[in-house]
């Protein structure tokens, strides 16, 4: 792609240079006369600007690591002296901390961007492989730096992921032990997250150069994913690229600027102003928001798989979300590179952001929270009044036999439909209620939600027994509730069936519309009107 | 196309807003108050912080530290009592604008505030502990000499910090207020009934009552009332919350002008260069 160099050194110094290492003509080859198709969009310019994000993050850091003390006792309050006491330090902190969540919707943009225009396909493969791993190891710098200021999100969070790993089976327990550096997440857990966490950014960055290496071997796709050929299909990065770029930068960091200097706590979450306590546990344990689509994965399985326990199963079911973007080359069989001459996987892309955008929300959600439900919970109360109270009194030899005995008596009791209370006097003795004669009669009650319901049991109940009841017995109604699990099961459920049925089958079926045979004359033809063309 | 783009990001935006709205405590749902410092242009009122700090001094200091902050604090820019010096007249605030601002460090009004107070020390010729008058330079007295006493004095429950308690708390402010104006004035389980609080019960008895309100002067003159009172030490500790937000909102707005001037440079910047360039 990138053909012959073109650098010729103009004074004697760069000629004595370009002979010994000829790095000026690296980059005139990688910046300057490198050819970019003519007809990339706004979204290609995320790839300059997740370079700014990560230049960004690992200037703030160093800066933020000559303040921070990683030590139980010190990290929240030297924190806080970063945000009131150090010259900008309320800057610099609020810039690393939305610059993280700044860096994620950057890449979020960038990966569906690939995914539609069928960047991932020969012979880029590599270069999104490449991707998938900076975006892996973006989400363990997150989730490591999250854990430094130490609030309760993050011992709470570090607590629950530091968890998962312990589902593994046979080594999962030693690899747990080994992340924390002992027992349980201490000051040694923090220490070895502080240095991980200022470790991994220069792996990303060394994962970077090869991403960029990679890309520059293949070229760019484009929004034809027709591969540029000729000079007529581009122009030279610079001026050309590098000017939109840094529009589009300066674009982005209004964005950013918004978050940092008017809402610097609003990706954040309140526990975490709060010290860490690993005497409290918080009402709601939550990952950031970029994480949050994965946690609903997790969160999704609630049920055992054979052999596989629902707490594994989430885990499998989480990393197994990011591992299938690795194959994703070999997954989409279509011959067509972009989605906008693919007019049924558009459809189906366009239900894919959907879903994710979805599990985003899922993931903030308590699990059991109903997102519908049929109608009002219903709980039928039957009662006796007048009669005569009969007891009959059961023994047992022990707690578990005094329960068998009391649910055979209350049977052969209940046969002619009347209504046994089992009252125990000990753990194993007790007495069964029954009332002969008397009138029986039913009340109904219905809530929405279920603690409602049973307050208003428990108040129908001492209403009725103080009217004069002997008796009462309840049984309750749980209308249909469809919960935010099951949805979350719903939209896993077509996540990967996205990539591992949709993708592979529709490639083999579709019909494409017709592709223009080069960049240049998909050029000037309403060239945004997409399957028309 | 830049249109479709900004459309995605406001797409994300709303993803990540509703995630954090669905993440709402659990006790009755504040009013929401109109408070001095929001919006883009919002500045704390002095005169609210001053009398804030007074409730804080008085009612609450007594049980609920400040650790986060220091009594030259008060006196930095944005603090409620930085003070300018003009002529050899050193005054609170910044009478007709052009005094030059007192350090805080030799703030008479925080020096005064800071020798109000007893700070606990180790005599470094007895090894003994003892106590001095505070320094500027102090961090603010801390009620409990650590978490077991201020357990013991308070029934088993801690008393939390309030340096960052309006960041700590869903609806910040507007919670910190409810709370304090919310109790019903029953008792329960040996705790108080205020239906803001996660649970409906709180350990903390009524901090501010009509009571204490008649009997509490404000040195400006103004009428304590239970609301005045809980309103000022909602406004000083949004301060000691967050005693940059004044000057982070001016240099945001700086940093908006600038970027939306480089923006519209740079997008003129790339028409010339793509003129007459088919893409």
């Amino acid at each position: 792609m990138s053909g012959p160099s073109t650098y010729v050194p103009a004074s004697g110094f760069t000629k004595w240079l370009d002979s010994r290492l000829p790095i000026i003509r690296l980059a005139h080859d990688s910046f300057v006369a490198y050819p970019t198709p003519r007809n990339l969009n706004y979204f290609w310019t995320f790839g300059a600007i997740l370079t700014f994000c990560l230049i960004t993050q690992i200037v703030t850091g160093v800066v933020l690591a000559m303040h921070y003390v990683p030590h139980v006792d010190h990290a929240f309050a030297s924190v806080q002296r970063i945000e009131r006491d150090v010259p900008f330090g309320w800057l610099i902190q609020n810039i690393h901390s939305v610059g993280a969540s700044m860096f994620f919707l950057a890449v979020y943009i960038h990966m569906f961007r690939g995914l539609y225009y069928g960047s991932y396909k020969a012979p880029r493969e590599v270069l999104w492989i490449l991707g998938c791993v900076i975006y892996l190891l973006m989400v363990g710098t997150a989730f490591l730096g999250y854990t430094l200021p130490w609030g309760q999100m993050s011992f709470w969070g570090a607590t629950v992921i530091t968890g998962l790993i312990g589902a593994v089976p046979v080594v999962g327990d030693g690899i747990k032990t080994w992340l924390m550096g002992g027992g349980a997440i201490d000051n040694q857990t923090l220490n070895r997250f502080f240095s991980l966490h200022y470790l991994l950014p220069f792996v990303i960055f060394g994962v970077v150069i090869l991403h960029v290496w990679a890309l520059h071997v293949t070229g760019q796709n484009n929004p034809t994913g027709v591969e540029a050929k000729s000079e007529e299909d581009t122009v030279p990065f610079t001026p050309y690229a590098t000017v939109k770029d840094v529009f589009a930068l300066s674009v982005f960091l209004i964005l950013f600027a918004v978050f940092v200097f008017y809402m610097p706590n609003a990706l954040g979450h309140a526990d975490n102003f709060i010290p860490a306590n690993p005497l409290v546990t918080p009402p709601e344990i939550v990952p950031e928001w970029y994480l949050l689509p994965f946690y609903a994965i997790l969160r999704a399985i609630d049920f055992n798989i054979g052999p596989i326990d629902s707490k594994l199963g989430g885990v499998l079911a989480m990393f197994s979300a990011i591992a299938v973007l690795f194959v994703l080359p070999w997954l989409d069989t279509s011959k067509v590179r972009s989605m906008r001459y693919r007019p049924i996987a558009r459809i189906f892309f366009v239900i894919f952001v959907g879903v994710c955008f979805t599990l985003g929300w899922a993931g903030g959600q308590l699990p059991s929270k109903a997102v519908f439900q049929a109608g009002d919970h219903r709980a039928t109360i039957t009662y006796v009044s007048g009669g005569q109270l009969n007891a009959t009194p059961v023994t047992a030899a022990d707690g578990p036999g005094l329960q068998t005995v009391i649910m055979e008596q209350s049977a052969v009791l209940s046969q002619d439909g009347s209504i046994v209370h089992a009252e125990r006097d000990s753990a194993t003795a007790a007495r069964l209620l029954t009332v002969t004669g008397g009138t029986t009669q039913t009340v109904e009650v219905a809530a929405h939600e279920e603690t409602d319901l049973d307050a208003l049991i428990n108040e129908k109940r001492a209403e009725l027994f103080a009217g004069g009841a002997q008796l009462t017995s309840t049984s309750r109604h749980l209308s249909y509730r469809f919960t935010v699990t099951n949805l979350s099961q719903c939209l896993t459920a077509f996540y990967f069936a996205f990539f591992l049925i949709i993708l592979p089958l529709l490639g083999l079926r579709e019909t494409p519309s017709r592709v223009p045979e080069t960049v240049a004359k998909s050029i000037g033809k309403g060239h945004s009107a997409g399957p028309k063309e | 196309m830049l249109r479709r783009a900004l459309i995605i990001v406001a797409a994300l935006g709303l993803m990540v807003g509703g995630a954090s709205l669905a993440l709402a405590a659990k006790g009755k749902h504040p009013h929401e108050m109109e408070w001095s410092w929001e919006g883009p242009f919002g500045t704390f009122e002095r005169a609210d912080v001053q009398r804030g700090f007074a409730v804080y001094k008085q009612v609450c200091s007594s049980c609920h530290g400040l650790r986060h902050l220091s009594y030259r604090n008060l006196g930095e820019r944005g603090g409620p009592f930085v003070a300018y010096e003009s002529h050899g007249e050193v005054t609170l605030g910044n009478h007709g604008g052009h005094g030059r601002m007192v350090d805080p460090n030799d703030n008479p009004f925080v020096a005064a505030i800071a020798d109000d107070s007893e700070i606990t020390i180790i005599d470094p010729d007895t090894g003994v502990e003892t106590t001095r008058p505070g320094r500027p330079s102090d961090h603010f007295r801390y009620p409990y000499a650590n978490e077991a006493q201020g357990r013991a004095a308070n029934n088993g429950a801690y008393p939390p910090d309030l340096s960052v308690i309006e960041s700590a708390r869903h609806y910040g402010a507007d919670y910190v207020y409810a709370l304090l104006t919310g109790y019903t004035g029953e008792q329960k389980d040996g705790k108080w009934v205020n239906p803001y609080m996660g649970g409906g019960l709180i350990a903390m008895p009524p901090p501010i009552t009509d009571q204490l309100a008649a009997g509490f002067t404000y040195d400006d003159g103004t009428v304590a009332t239970r609301e005045q009172m809980a309103h000022d030490v909602v406004s000083f500790l949004a301060w000691a919350n967050d005693p940059k937000m004044e000057l982070r909102k001016q240099m945001g707005l700086a940093v908006m002008v600038f970027l939306s001037v480089l923006s519209l440079l740079l997008y003129a910047s790339y028409k010339q260069v793509w003129r007459g360039i088919k893409h």
